[in-house]
């Protein structure tokens, strides 16, 4: 069939459109190839897998390690504590979570404004951020969870998974609040002009036109974040809370058998994959975000 | 320099000064636009046709001189910036439409927030205006999945649906094919012939002469010469003008 530029222009009578020889052909190469990386790959994670599995299972100290660490009946026998332990961590994470992203988006928000009145909001919203980011979690975390209830104030909870949330909300709002403000600043000074030249006010630009954009571009760093959160909400146990860990060590206390460790290092692994696997659609679908332009 | 404002023009700008930095974009402009003129912008590359349109919708802030829109100097820090916005329709040279929001809702959002019209009779109005400019049926599209010309056309249809009182529009064909060129302009013609007030910078002579009431003619910030099109493009006086012209012609 000849390609010449007629061939562009549908005519009525033509059959509809189907794949040239030439076009085929390109897909039987494309998909011999992508069976072969397959095959390579699988190929080479065999080899490298079963290379670790042989020297760590040869090694002299094995046989004892094996015991302590993966002792399947052990394991079996551990995993309803720990696991009753681990939704504790799972409610510590959402609520959390939610708390985190207002309270960040709030700080973003108050560190963007502009103008001479909202100074003292950008100053206390700069001060909070240094602070909380510049505090190891675990120090914010002992001190907020053995200071404030040890202080017994009346009307003030003492649970400690209360005060251990705490502390994380703070630390981890301080850097979501950097995100936030990273995304509300990538927005394009145009789209800002272009919504106060339709005569959005300030505000009615943030809501409508920089925000949207703002959390859609860094909505894969923020879940990251979130990741992060997951594994840190075990960080309570350092307060005693019966979280995962905490469950853990409990039952490593009657036998110094330490395999409840590694049943909550797997389940922490099954609940922080899903997640990171949703980042990476979601970065995926997000090849539009453009949004450049000029003035 | 106090010169008297025409008493009837819609907008009028006196001794505008405008500079980022060191480099003064607009030094001394001065322009009356009467209801239901146009007005054409035209000059090289960076005379500051752009920057002028941006200080007269108060995206800019002006380093002196006086913008009065219906005998009141907007340029004033007191004025409410937004609401001499809403009775204005600027059109930019990149088009400006929200990525993250479909054609229909970048041509709703302003009817809806900023006039508080309900949803139902802003998307009814928005329709039209689409439909007016060709691309009812891009209603549900992103701006990113149009051409340069449909988009183009989205942000006229912006611009308009909020019926402003002067409109705004910066070399609003310079993106486009000459049969999209075409179709702009025949809009814009329309609109002329609606008695909307319009200034656009362009660089379409043809077009300036065909349908500006008023052709200024800007160099490195300064008009250096305005008048009727067929003086001005006709037989500009200025020497830098007639270059100018010709270059353009060659
Ligand atoms: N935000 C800005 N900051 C600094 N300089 C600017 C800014 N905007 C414009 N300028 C300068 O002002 C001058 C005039 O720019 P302007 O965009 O008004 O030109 P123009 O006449 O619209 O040109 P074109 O025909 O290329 O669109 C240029 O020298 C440009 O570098
Ligand atoms: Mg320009």
């Amino acid at each position: 069939m000849p390609l010449g530029p007629s061939s562009h222009r549908a005519e009525p009578s033509e059959p509809p459109w189907s794949p040239s020889q030439t076009e085929l052909d390109r897909r039987a190469f494309r998909q011999s190839r992508t069976k072969r990386s397959a095959f390579i790959s699988a190929i080479s994670t065999l080899v490298v897998g079963g290379l670790v599995i042989w020297l760590v299972t040869r090694s002299a100290g094995w046989p004892r390690v094996q015991t302590t660490f993966f002792s399947w009946d052990k394991a079996v026998d551990s995993f309803p504590v720990v696991l009753k332990g681990l939704w504790l961590n799972i409610r510590i994470m959402l609520i959390c979570g939610v708390a985190i992203v207002v309270l960040g988006l709030t700080l973003a928000i108050m560190r963007t404004l502009r103008g001479p009145i909202f100074f003292p909001l950008r100053l206390l919203a700069t001060a909070y951020v240094d602070l909380f980011r510049g505090l190891p979690l675990l120090l914010l975390l002992l001190l907020l969870g053995l200071g404030v209830p040890a202080l017994r104030l009346p009307g003030v909870t003492i649970s400690l998974a209360f005060w251990g949330g705490v502390a994380i909300v703070l630390s981890y709002s301080a850097y979501v609040a950097e995100v936030f403000r990273a995304g509300i600043e990538s927005v394009h000074p145009s789209q800002r002009a272009a919504s106060r030249a339709l005569g959005l006010s300030h505000g009615q630009t943030l809501r409508h036109v920089v925000l949207p954009q703002a959390v859609r571009r860094v909505m894969p760093p923020l879940m990251n974040d979130f990741v992060s959160l997951q594994k840190d909400s075990g960080l309570i146990s350092v307060l005693g809370v019966t979280d995962a860990i905490q469950a853990a060590r409990i039952e490593t206390a009657s036998d110094f058998n330490y395999t409840p460790y590694v049943v909550a290092g797997v389940l922490f692994i099954c609940l922080t994959i899903p997640t990171a696997r949703l980042t990476d659609h979601i970065a995926k679908k997000q090849g539009w975000h453009g949004a450049g332009g000029t003035l | 320099m106090s010169l008297p404002t025409t008493p009837t023009a819609l907008l009028s700008v006196r001794g505008l000064r405008k500079s980022f930095g060191a480099n003064v974009v607009l030094d001394d402009v001065s322009l009356d636009i009467e209801p239901g003129q146009c007005v054409a912008l035209i000059g090289a590359s960076g005379s500051g046709k752009s920057t002028l349109l941006r200080c007269i919708n108060l995206l800019e802030q002006v380093d002196d001189g006086v913008i009065e829109l219906a005998g009141r100097d907007i340029a004033d820090p007191r004025v409410d910036a937004d609401q001499v916005r809403s009775r204005m329709g600027i059109v930019f040279q990149a088009y400006n439409l929200f990525p993250h929001l479909s054609v229909l809702d970048n041509v709703t959002l302003a009817p809806r927030r900023v006039h508080k019209v309900a949803r139902a009779e802003a998307e009814s109005r928005s329709m039209t205006m689409l439909d007016r400019v060709g691309l009812a049926d891009k209603a549900r599209a992103r701006p990113d999945d149009l051409s340069g010309g449909q988009q183009q056309r989205v942000a006229i249809a912006r611009a308009m649906v909020n019926s402003p009182e002067l409109l705004l529009l910066d070399e609003v064909t310079s993106a486009l094919d000459p049969e999209l060129v075409g179709e702009v302009l025949d809009l814009l013609r329309d609109l002329r012939a609606e008695g909307m007030t319009m200034i656009l910078s362009t660089h379409e002579m043809g077009f300036a002469r065909n349908v500006a009431d008023t052709v200024c003619f800007l160099d490195a910030g300064r008009i250096l010469e305005a008048g009727p099109p067929a003086e001005v493009l006709g037989d500009p006086q200025q020497e830098r003008t007639r270059q100018f012209l010709s270059r353009l012609a060659s």
